[in-house]
């Protein structure tokens, strides 16, 4: 994960290339590899070999073994870059059907994932975080209502939700504005979950002594709320912010997958995974499914962090808010 | 449990009808209607008013909405605005196809999940171990990921179709057999996150239930260790899959519009995109209301696996 965030919050300067940069000539090439060993089996410093066109009617390339282009070093304010970069260019996962370069707009595409599903987790912890605790301190008609919300919502297949949200909204929009909006919306739809969960966990407090203190001392109902009652909630929410971030990840890819989520240009790993989608790319291009092995690493490692920290991912998954308790013998005890 | 069904059908109902609803002025409030989107922005708006009067769509939203109401208690839900059919025909073939989509994953996720999870449960070491780590790795193979895959290698290597729901020059038997092997690929890209979520429950539950003293005195008692585990002790320990079953319905749902998308398998997911993309108030209307059956009739479902498995759940 630390090795995606530095990616992602690096990318102009790691990447080699800009997200729109495109090589007419290179469309659909392969990665070129850095070597340090050519041909004869001499040493160098990192090199690639350039790319000669074979077919063009198949887009196949072969690297050409007698040249070598060496690779350059923090020039023109990014890490490495090739140094004849516009006849062979760096293209470590190679390019699309745009000649645009993979692994560069892959970097540039944490940011967009990566940010629309953080920000849209720490605003979902926010709302829900809000409603619960309002729920579980009013208790009442107040909290059956909100609860029964929730519940509602919470029954509701979530991409539907999303896609029916989304599609409301007008169709083509641009990519700062998609931002916002895809935060919002997920926002929305993730908070009854956590909602549910606050308020378990708030009407469980309400019961201790140090809530009878506060009151008596005449806190206010604000007070008692923000400054007593959420703070418990902490861990709770730190393990949920695990829980959604993938959950999130995931929902923009497949909005942007559809075409409702960011517009074709801005390469976040879903509208990556739209451009790649035609089969016969996929097939002789495989690597143009990189966008899907960024997602699977990172829902994967969210998981393994949930796993290490002793919550289980398939039950923090599936809405069986950890509060609950799903053991079989739980009647027993 | 006459008491009960009859609970449960109002829980329908309502579901359906305020899914239904909403989103029927969901799609009345979106920016553009279906005049709008069909004819595109340079159209003559003389020519866009009048195609909008003719689909009835320039009343305001609730004469619209009891329109659609009236009639919908006749059942009868319009007329597409996309494809001029009613939508009562569209809907049922579609539907058919998802329900087939998400039953296979479903029995798919049932029957690796379970025993997996019962044997990685009851028998420490490093098959469990094993059986783990290859859950922990499916749990982040989202189905859009594993579907983009598969179609990859179905691409490669040709053994399965890359997508739809069957080749068009079969019929009969061989149709069967043919929608089967269109239906492999789809229905494992969505059934293996929910498997391995099954597992990882199932061999948690196991692992509590074996803990039981009940467990230990029929150990004494010399019942047979097979026996123990599959019959005994599984009758406990299924309690948690059994009421997670009801969620998972919703699951499916989810993974099945993106399988549908990538694998173009004609599904309801595709359809209802199609028809939000169109704003084609009426098919959206319809296929929100079958979507909230589905959930209805898997919850149902669930409830009456959790009733199976739980006999204190029936005295009630």
């Amino acid at each position: 994960m630390g090795v995606v965030l530095l990616g992602a919050v690096a990318a102009p300067w790691l990447a080699p290339h800009a997200a729109d940069d495109q090589h007419p000539d290179l469309l659909f090439a392969p990665p070129t590899w850095p070597h340090i060993r050519d041909a004869g089996g001499h040493w160098h410093a990192p090199f690639i070999y350039p790319l000669r066109l074979v077919s063009r009617l198949e887009q196949r390339y072969a690297p050409d073994r007698q040249v070598r282009v060496p690779l350059v070093w923090f020039t023109r304010g990014r890490l490495v870059m090739s140094a004849d970069d516009r006849r062979a260019p760096l293209l470590l996962l190679g390019a699309d059907s745009f000649g645009r370069d993979e692994f560069s707009r892959l970097l540039y595409g944490a940011r967009l994932s990566l940010g629309v599903a953080a920000v849209a987790a720490l605003g979902a912890l926010l709302v829900g975080a809000v409603v619960g605790g309002i729920a579980g301190s009013a208790g009442g008609a107040t909290e059956e209502l909100l609860m029964r919300g929730a519940e509602f919502l919470l029954v509701l297949p979530a991409i539907y939700v999303i896609l029916a949200l989304r599609a409301v909204m007008p169709l083509v929009l641009p990519a700062s504005t998609v931002f916002a909006l895809l935060a919002g919306i997920l926002a929305l739809v993730g908070s009854p979950f956590i909602a549910q969960g606050v308020r378990a966990i708030v009407a469980a407090e309400r019961r201790r002594e140090y809530y009878a203190a506060a009151v008596a001392c005449g806190a206010g109902r604000a007070r008692l709320l923000f400054r007593h009652l959420l703070p418990s909630t902490r861990g709770f929410l730190l393990v949920q912010l695990t829980v959604l971030t993938p959950a999130f990840v995931l929902a923009e890819a497949t909005l942007s997958y559809v075409g409702m989520g960011f517009p074709g240009p801005a390469p976040s790993w879903g509208s990556m995974l739209r451009d790649a989608a035609n089969v016969s790319a996929i097939a002789d291009f495989p690597w143009v499914l990189a966008p899907a092995a960024a997602i699977f690493l990172v829902v994967l490692g969210l998981n393994l962090i949930l796993q290490g920290s002793g919550v289980d991912p398939a039950a923090a998954f599936h809405a069986g808010s950890p509060v609950r308790d799903a053991g079989p013998t739980a009647d027993l005890r | 449990m006459v008491r009960y069904l009859l609970r449960r059908l109002g829980f329908a109902v309502l579901l359906v009808f305020v899914v239904a609803s909403a989103s029927l002025v969901l799609t009345r409030l979106a920016p553009g209607d279906f005049a709008t989107e069909a004819f595109g922005l340079g159209a003559n708006p003389r020519t866009v008013a009048r195609a909008r009067a003719r689909y009835g769509l320039d009343e305001p939203i609730l004469t619209q909405y009891g329109l659609w109401l009236a009639h919908a208690a006749r059942l009868d839900f319009g007329t597409s605005l996309l494809y001029g059919r009613p939508v009562a025909q569209l809907i049922p073939q579609r539907a058919a196809n998802t329900a087939l989509l998400a039953l296979a994953a479903l029995l798919l996720a049932t029957l690796v999940g379970l025993p997996l999870g019962v044997v990685s449960g009851s028998r420490p070491g490093p098959l469990a171990t094993a059986i783990r780590l290859v859950s922990l790795l499916l749990l982040s193979m989202p189905p859009l990921v594993t579907s983009l895959l598969f179609v990859f290698v179905a691409a490669r290597t040709g053994w399965f179709p890359i997508g739809g729901m069957s080749s068009l020059d079969v019929s009969g038997f061989g149709l069967v057999r043919d929608v089967l092997w269109h239906l492999t690929l789809p229905a494992v890209a969505l059934a293996l996150p929910v498997a391995a979520m099954f597992e990882r429950l199932q061999s948690q539950a196991m692992a509590e239930a074996l803990t039981q003293p009940f467990v230990l005195a029929a150990r004494a008692r010399g019942v047979p260790p097979g026996r123990l585990i599959w019959r005994d002790a599984l009758r406990v320990a299924i309690r948690p899959c059994a009421s997670v079953y009801g969620l998972v319905v919703g699951t499916l749902l989810s993974g099945s519009f993106i399988v549908e998308i990538v694998t173009a398998w004609p599904g309801l997911g595709r359809l209802m995109y199609d028809a939000l993309r169109a704003r084609d108030v009426y098919l959206v209307t319809g296929c929100a209301a079958a979507g909230a059956l589905f959930l209805a009739a898997g919850s149902v479902i669930s409830d009456l696996a959790l009733a199976a498995a739980d006999p204190r759940v029936r005295a009630q």
